[in-house]
């Protein structure tokens, strides 16, 4: 393929940059993102880093990766890269699974001396025979030294001209896909605006890396990545987490309530919790407790005293949170509680993605204790989902589980900034003056819901006690009666499934006469979208459906299953939504897909599954 | 004393007491009421917040804000609740176990940060709910059911945890003293910041007399000495027994017959920054040193809550948004025409 002389024009196309964890690949590529997105392509990205946060350079454990998918209906960043960018031999070893057949290598070779091979633990000195690759689609720049020169005269010491490396990569990617280098050194600009010394640097390593593609490789054909009209409006790119963050400020401006969060820093969820740090510039106040239960016991109080209260945190934290969420069960407050998931059990996969955590959200605690579930289907839907999190807790005065994961919550995309009117407003069920007058009692509710109302802390004449003991169904005062422990169980249950009311209905994606639904949840919606329009592209015809609203189900659910002759659930799990369906709807056959190597699926090895369930 | 607007009545919900006869927790209560009476705020301005055990039912008994959480946590939720609504006076009420077993992870922590709340901890030495065990507080070789030969492990001091967490507020009092807990609670309410009471409480049914070696009315004026601002550091019926210098160390003296005078007993000032000598008067335990009751140290210092209002205030005056448009706007964007 680097033999012909052409533009050649690409629906999509993945990149994967890949180096050491010092490298700067993961800066490299959000601006390649960004760039693209702004030229209006479609963007969809996966880090994919090291739990170590430096393990020894040159290391196979250090490597750290940046795939982004870019293009016209892009869901996915994609199963294999058509480019893979390989900074060190190790990165070369680590990636080249993920490397397309006849795809392309872009390799630093002044990195691939006899020492560099020995720390990636090739054994002979042809790193690219080793593991079977043509040489045709290897393109070998001398990065380093390019960098170097290109910084000859900048009076830069040698480390730091070293550190320039990947801006030197990220100039022949964008020669080789045709991205403007102003837009390019616009995002350099902005993200070293505090230091001019090294824009300046980065800026014209950036440049001597596209010269060097235009001058050196003329024979080699570049991209033209198709671009389709997107909707008007200002857009930014977004990862989940941020996205997470955002969605519930935004929740706290339509309720009207102050925005609060409890945490505890844990991979991969931290990043919320930086976020919201930062936006005491919006009045968040967002607090670092001493543990996990702390971090949900403070937003207890933070309920409790009339917030809108949250805490995020990923599996193990989930686990260390639970007798508290059992409190605000009981207590029927409102509160967030963001699991970003990652791998398991115990300490598993820090920095990959699974979506094993959906049953400990669902029952995850002592007694009868239900919670609202939901679960955002790509990194800009959890700005929506948050904010439905943050509008079902407050509206309904429940705890609510937020299941993101690391692929969302790392991943980002383009996203259409809102406008606040996109929005609907948030009523809480405040405790109005007639009922005070009248003599309310702290667990009455609106019949129609269920739902109890909210006295906030400091209002005259709503002095009332909560707590984690039983409670009388009229008085609130505590209550051993048998009869009325198992009203009250039944009461708090009847208030999370009327939320079903209150939510979309489940929407099915595809022909509507397939014989085959395929159904997922949450994080895995763009690699199952893609598999179903692939099989109906090959004439199989498949509908698809994603959960995004998990407890309760969506009010269509068993009438949307009742339809196909086979549901094929796929999840990242032993097949844990699938039980959840199956125990609710006996009659439907329910096939599954099942994946827990802490990856996200592949299109192609969805699609090659659903086959083989049909067959 | 400021006007009083309240009387404890008001203070007082209309749930039965169900602690049992004779616990020193009545007692608590009851100076709890009348302090927050002449304290002043209003019920509606107030929030008790309790964990797990016989203590922490106390927020039931209240005609305030009131809230029973779990065990151990309650100071988490307190400083949650705090943050989240800083106009009320937040009153944390915890037990010996509550506070410093299972929750003494946040008790430290919070202790720490100095969040604005009063924190009661009623420390009888034992586990009364669960009917019986020792807690973290019981003397080495106490005798309970979960400890049948005796404990092999030494008690926490609670005040000694209060000045390694860096507390800037201690005081101490026995349940039956109702005026020594009144002053202790009271100046506890006004102090900004965390304030930590210790109230040594008579388990009537699990531990009955633990603290009577010091507490009966026999000895109390010989082994305890009540503490305040300023004044003298005396004890005894006649209060002529007083504590002097000796060395880094305190010395208890008897003015009748040592070698001292008056002016060598030294006056006590709850105020000095320094935790050193507060730190001594507070580990004095009955036996060679008469222990101290009364506020021990009262120092402001700034408290957590407002330190986060402070931050709020600071940064969206330098740089603040009046909406997430208006931020994320501020940042990366690109327009699609």
């Amino acid at each position: 393929m680097l033999a012909e002389t052409s533009v050649k024009t690409m629906e999509k196309v993945v990149i994967r940059f890949s180096g050491d964890s010092g490298d700067g690949m993961q800066l490299v590529g959000n601006i390649f993102t960004n760039v693209s997105a702004g030229l209006g392509n479609e963007v969809s990205t996966f880090p994919d880093y090291p739990a170590e946060i430096r393990a020894p350079q040159g290391s196979l454990g250090g490597v750290s990766g940046f795939q982004v998918s870019v293009g016209t209906d892009v869901h996915t960043p994609g199963d294999k890269c058509d480019v893979l960018v390989a900074m060190n031999p190790a990165a070369l070893k680590q990636n080249v699974r993920h490397l397309k057949h006849g795809g392309v290598i872009i390799a630093d070779v002044d990195s691939f001396k006899a020492s560099d091979l020995e720390k990636a633990k090739f054994t002979t000195d042809d790193p690219f025979a080793e593991l079977g690759l043509n040489k045709d689609n290897v393109l070998l720049v001398p990065v380093t030294t390019l960098t170097k020169a290109a910084l000859a005269d900048s009076g830069l010491d040698n480390k730091a001209v070293t550190k320039c490396r990947n801006f030197l990569a990220l100039g022949l990617v964008c020669w080789l896909f045709d991205r403007p280098m102003d837009s390019v050194d616009h995002f350099i600009k902005k993200k070293f605006a505090r230091k001019p010394a090294i824009y300046e640097a980065n800026s014209k390593v950036l440049r001597a890396g596209y010269d060097y593609g235009a001058n050196s490789h003329a024979s080699v054909s570049t991209y033209r990545i198709e671009t389709k009209e997107a909707r008007k409006g200002i857009y930014t790119d977004i990862n989940g987490n941020t996205a997470t963050a955002w969605g519930l400020i935004m929740a706290s401006e339509k309720s009207g309530r102050p925005l609060f969060l409890g945490s505890y820093p844990i991979t991969p969820a931290t990043d919320i919790l930086h976020e919201l740090a930062k936006r005491k510039d919006l009045g968040v106040k967002a607090v670092q407790m001493e543990d996990e239960i702390a971090g949900v016991c403070s937003a207890i109080g933070a309920s409790f005293a009339g917030n809108l209260a949250v805490t995020s945190t990923s599996g193990p934290g989930l686990a260390l949170k639970s007798e508290g969420i059992g409190l605000a069960v009981m207590a029927e407050l409102p509160l967030v509680i963001i699991d970003v998931q990652r791998g398991g059990p115990s300490t598993g996969l820090p920095t990959k993605t699974e979506q094993t955590d959906l049953l400990q959200a669902l029952y995850g605690r002592n007694g009868e204790s239900p919670v609202a579930v939901v679960a955002p289907a790509s990194p800009t839907d959890c700005f929506k989902m948050a904010f439905e999190a943050a509008r079902i807790a407050i509206e309904h005065m429940t705890p609510v589980i937020l299941l993101t994961d690391a692929f969302i919550g790392n991943g980002s995309s383009a996203w259409r900034i809102p406008e606040a009117e996109e929005y609907p407003a948030i009523v809480p069920p405040y405790v109005t003056e007639e009922q005070l007058e009248g003599g309310w009692q702290p667990y009455e509710r609106c019949e129609e819901n269920k739902v109890r109302y909210w006295a906030i802390p400091g209002t005259k004449g709503a002095t009332h006690r909560l707590g984690g003991l039983e409670k009388d169904y009229n008085t609130g005062a505590l209550s051993n009666d048998p009869e009325n422990h198992e009203k009250m169980i039944e009461t708090r249950r009847e208030k999370i499934a009327r939320i079903a009311n209150d939510i979309p209905e489940l929407e099915v994606i595809g022909s509507g006469d397939a014989e085959v639904l395929l159904l997922g949840w949450g994080g895995t919606y763009g690699h199952l979208r893609t598999a179903a329009t692939e099989l109906c592209r090959q004439g199989i015809k498949t509908d698809f459906a994603q959960l995004r609203y998990i407890n309760p189900l969506p009010a269509n659910t068993g009438d949307v299953l009742s339809r196909y002759k086979k549901v094929i659930v796929a999840e990242l799990n032993t097949g844990m939504l699938a039980d959840y369906l199956q125990a609710r709807f006996p009659k439907t056959e329910i096939a599954r897909i099942n994946k827990i190597q802490g990856q996200p699926f592949l299109v192609e090895e969805v699609a090659e599954a659903v086959k083989q369930l049909i067959d | 004393m400021q006007e009083t607007k309240y009387t404890a009545a008001d203070y007082k919900s209309d749930q039965p007491v169900r602690w049992c006869p004779g616990c020193g927790d009545h007692a608590i209560l009851n100076s709890l009421h009348k302090t927050m009476a002449t304290l002043g705020v209003a019920p509606e301005k107030t929030a008790v917040i309790s964990g797990i055990g016989c203590s922490s039912r106390l927020p039931y008994y209240m005609n305030t804000y009131g809230f029973h959480t779990i065990h151990g946590r309650a100071a988490a939720v307190a400083t949650g609740f705090k943050l989240g609504n800083p106009e009320m006076t937040v009153w944390q009420i915890s037990g010996d176990g509550d506070s410093l077993a299972i929750g003494g992870n946040h008790f430290i922590h919070a202790v720490r940060r100095n969040i604005d709340i009063n924190i009661l901890i009623f420390n009888n030495k034992i586990y009364g709910l669960t009917k019986g065990q020792y807690s973290p507080t019981s003397d080495r070789g106490f005798v309970s059911k979960s400890s049948p030969y005796g404990t092999t492990e030494d008690p926490f001091i609670p005040a000694e945890l209060v000045f390694g967490a860096r507390g800037n507020f201690f005081g101490r009092s026995i349940d039956v003293e109702l005026a020594t807990t009144q002053e202790v609670l009271l100046a506890a309410a006004r102090h900004k910041g965390t304030s930590v009471c210790e109230i040594l409480q008579n388990c009537v049914i699990y531990n009955n007399g633990i603290h009577s070696p010091i507490t009966d009315r026999e000895y109390r004026a010989d082994r305890t000495i009540h503490l305040v601002h300023g004044e003298k550091m005396l004890f005894g019926k006649d209060k002529r027994r007083g504590l002097v210098q000796d060395g880094f160390l305190l010395k208890a003296v008897d003015l009748d017959k040592d070698p001292y005078t008056i002016d060598d007993v030294l006056v006590h000032d709850a105020h000095t920054a320094s935790n050193f000598l507060h730190q001594q008067l507070a580990m004095m335990d009955g036996r060679d040193l008469p222990l101290a009751v009364g506020v021990i140290r009262d120092v402001e210092s700034v408290t957590y809550d407002e330190a986060v209002e402070e931050q709020v205030r600071e940064v969206q005056a330098a740089h603040g948004f009046d909406s997430l448009r208006s931020m994320i706007l501020s940042g990366d964007t690109w327009e699609v025409k």
